[in-house]
């Protein structure tokens, strides 16, 4: 074989060709991170620090729009704050340098307990459901299978806005407006598509052997089913979960449009952070912050199914 | 395989398989497909067909008890003779066309430049993939403050690098700049889709084709036109496909980023449906307008799809 001594053979890059690549990569990675990390630096502002001009790359770290994010505040007369006793705590005293006193907590910990309830419940419902309907058209000949295997998938092409006219309709005759159960619903709803499609791929991995060994000794489909087949796909069933929670945990187009308040999840909610004269930009950039934290742990640990969950499995690696 | 099945035996048995044990084949498939089914069309299919019945009517939600009137085919007819709805679509259409062009020369630049396997790429493209997993519209909204004029970190960005004022421009204010900035803060987010799905097409192509290439002494050049390009091109097309029906579709980025404005000139499709829907409550008209974006994206990805194909059998 001459093709060894090929000086530059392309199964393996030269090392100035990893340099020159890893050079670039690295450049773009730390450009397209930048505005992340902006994000959470801000976090960590003063409100006029936040909107200095021009923009303070190096700061004293305040915690006040961890503050801010979580309390509702009022502005108050240096007459009045002299008639208060002392602050009791150092966030009361932090708030009280502003000139300004507590007037309970904000709505961040109601919303972002939707935000986890909806993403939750849906996510199950969605897995269950998709898991059966998964094995069924892997295992079985189904009639009209790829039909309705397209006409699954084909929800997922109509624009979220397009649907909401009617859902609105159907929520307000079922009484379901702003609850978490119409919330949960229809995030199911949603994601039992992209379940279906992605646990076919998982399940056609698993070999058909197993199950018809177990069923030979006497086991029924069933049996089979929930002992065999649904342990192979554990791995399978995680990744889609995931999938599906930070589904329901970014959606916004339902939630703005069917939620106002008992209901509302975090995205509708992050832009009317308000503080004086505007968003209250620590807050907001704290509220996302904490919002981000769950999806950038998903990512990690989905970093090998990624590719085929984008692509409602068609691509598999 | 009996290790595992008698593993299985030997655990209690399962109440629900008992009792549903002698199910057929035929009646398991069925019974495991309904429920999703029955969703779907509870949640989608009901809905899409009330949204038909609306298109033909002159209803409004906003007055649920006002009388209901059939119009025909007149809400139809307005929405093709009305020039905003055009303009809506010309937006679109420059929104979908030139972030989806900016994603991909990126995103193909990028996996050809991760495909060299140098040391650490694994970690680099974790923090690349980001992005592409948050929510839109959060997205949307922190970007309006990153895109501040004088006090954002992009215009102090460009200008530190072009020394231009960081007051002389607003991306999101300013009539030519507005369209440009919900295509830069989308590919912002989505260069890493095209990213991954061109690297996962360079992968699937085997050393040896470069071998055989090498030993013609076919130039990197051509081994790159001749070898690289129609390899990886079912897996652009398919990326291509995705990013255009979610581009289409696109509501929340651009309704926190711009909502639509200055004026209209980022007013997407998506935007104007909820304008007409939630803010003019004209639910005929916008029903119509609903189902011509619906049959739109479905008779263009469904002729995509087939062309897609034809090139995947090549």
């Amino acid at each position: 074989m001459n093709l060894s001594v090929t000086a530059h053979s392309v199964a393996e890059p030269t090392a100035r060709s990893k340099r020159i690549a890893s050079f670039v990569v690295v450049i773009y990675a730390l450009v397209t991170i930048l505005p992340l990390v902006w994000i959470f630096l801000t976090g960590f502002k003063t409100p006029p620090d936040s909107i200095a001009y021009p923009p303070k790359i190096l700061f004293e770290p305040s915690v006040e729009g961890y503050v801010n994010l979580f309390t509702t505040r009022s502005r108050q007369t240096p007459e009045f704050l002299e008639s208060l006793p002392p602050p009791q705590t150092w966030y009361e005293r932090l708030v009280r340098s502003r000139n300004m006193v507590i007037g309970g907590p904000s709505k961040v910990v109601p919303r972002f307990a939707n935000s986890m309830i909806i993403a939750f419940g849906s996510t199950f419902l969605a897995v269950c459901f998709g898991t059966i309907a998964a094995y069924a058209f892997s295992r079985f000949r189904v009639p009209l299978a790829d039909d309705l295997l397209f006409f699954i998938l084909s929800t997922r092409m109509m624009p979220p806005i397009a649907v909401a006219v009617p859902i609105y309709l159907m929520f307000r005759n079922l009484g379901l407006t702003d609850t978490k159960l119409g919330m949960i619903l229809l995030y199911t709803a949603v994601n039992v598509s992209l379940a279906v499609w992605l646990l076919k791929g998982f399940m056609d991995e698993i070999p058909r052997e197993y199950e018809e060994a177990a069923m030979v000794d006497g086991y029924s489909r069933l049996r089979a089913f929930f002992k065999v087949v649904l342990p192979q796909a554990t791995t399978g069933i995680a990744a889609t979960a995931i999938f599906c929670l930070i589904f329901a945990w970014n959606e916004y187009a339902f939630a703005v449009l069917l939620t106002s308040g008992e209901a509302q999840t975090m995205p509708p909610f992050i832009p009317f952070i308000i503080g004086e004269g505007g968003q209250d930009w620590p807050a907001v950039a704290a509220a996302t912050t904490l919002f981000f934290i769950p999806i950038l742990l998903f990512t990690i640990l989905l970093r090998r199914h990624l590719l085929r969950g984008i692509t409602f499995g068609a691509v598999r690696k | 395989m009996s290790t595992l099945a008698e593993r299985a035996v030997a655990r209690t048995p399962n109440r629900l398989a008992l009792r549903l044990g002698n199910l057929s084949d035929k009646a398991i498939a069925w019974l495991f497909i309904t429920p999703s089914v029955l969703l779907l069309l509870a949640i989608n299919i009901f809905p899409l067909l009330w949204t038909i019945q609306l298109s033909f009517t002159n209803y409004r939600a906003n007055r649920p008890n006002a009388v209901l009137r059939y119009v025909g085919l007149d809400n139809y007819r307005d929405i093709l003779t009305d020039p905003e709805i055009w303009h809506a679509m010309q937006a679109t259409a420059h929104f979908v066309l030139w972030s989806i062009a900016m994603e991909l020369v990126l995103g193909f630049g990028l996996a050809l430049l991760i495909n060299r396997r140098f040391r650490g790429h694994s970690f680099w493209t974790t923090i690349i993939l980001l992005p592409m997993m948050l929510s839109p519209a959060v997205v949307g909204n922190f970007w309006t403050f990153l895109l501040q004029p004088q006090i954002g970190l992009f215009n102090n960005a460009i200008a530190v690098l072009t020394g231009v004022d960081p007051s002389s421009f607003q991306m999101i204010g300013d009539v030519r700049l507005a369209p440009w900035s919900i295509i830069m803060v989308d590919a912002w987010m989505w260069t890493p889709y095209v990213m991954l799905i061109c690297l996962a097409g360079l992968r699937s192509i085997p050393d040896y084709i470069y071998e055989a290439a090498e030993v013609d002494r076919a130039s990197p050049w051509r081994q790159f036109w001749s070898i690289t390009l129609p390899m990886v091109m079912p897996f652009l097309m398919l990326a291509i496909l995705f990013r255009a029906i979610e581009n289409f579709k696109m509501f929340d980025m651009v309704n926190l980023l711009t909502s639509g404005g200055p004026g209209s000139t980022t007013e997407v499709a998506s935007i104007t449906l909820k304008r007409e829907a939630f803010e003019k409550w004209r639910t005929g008209y916008s029903s119509a307008l609903a189902i011509i974006l619906f049959v739109t994206v479905f008779g263009a990805a469904n002729i995509y799809v087939k062309a897609l194909n034809r090139v995947k059998q090549r």
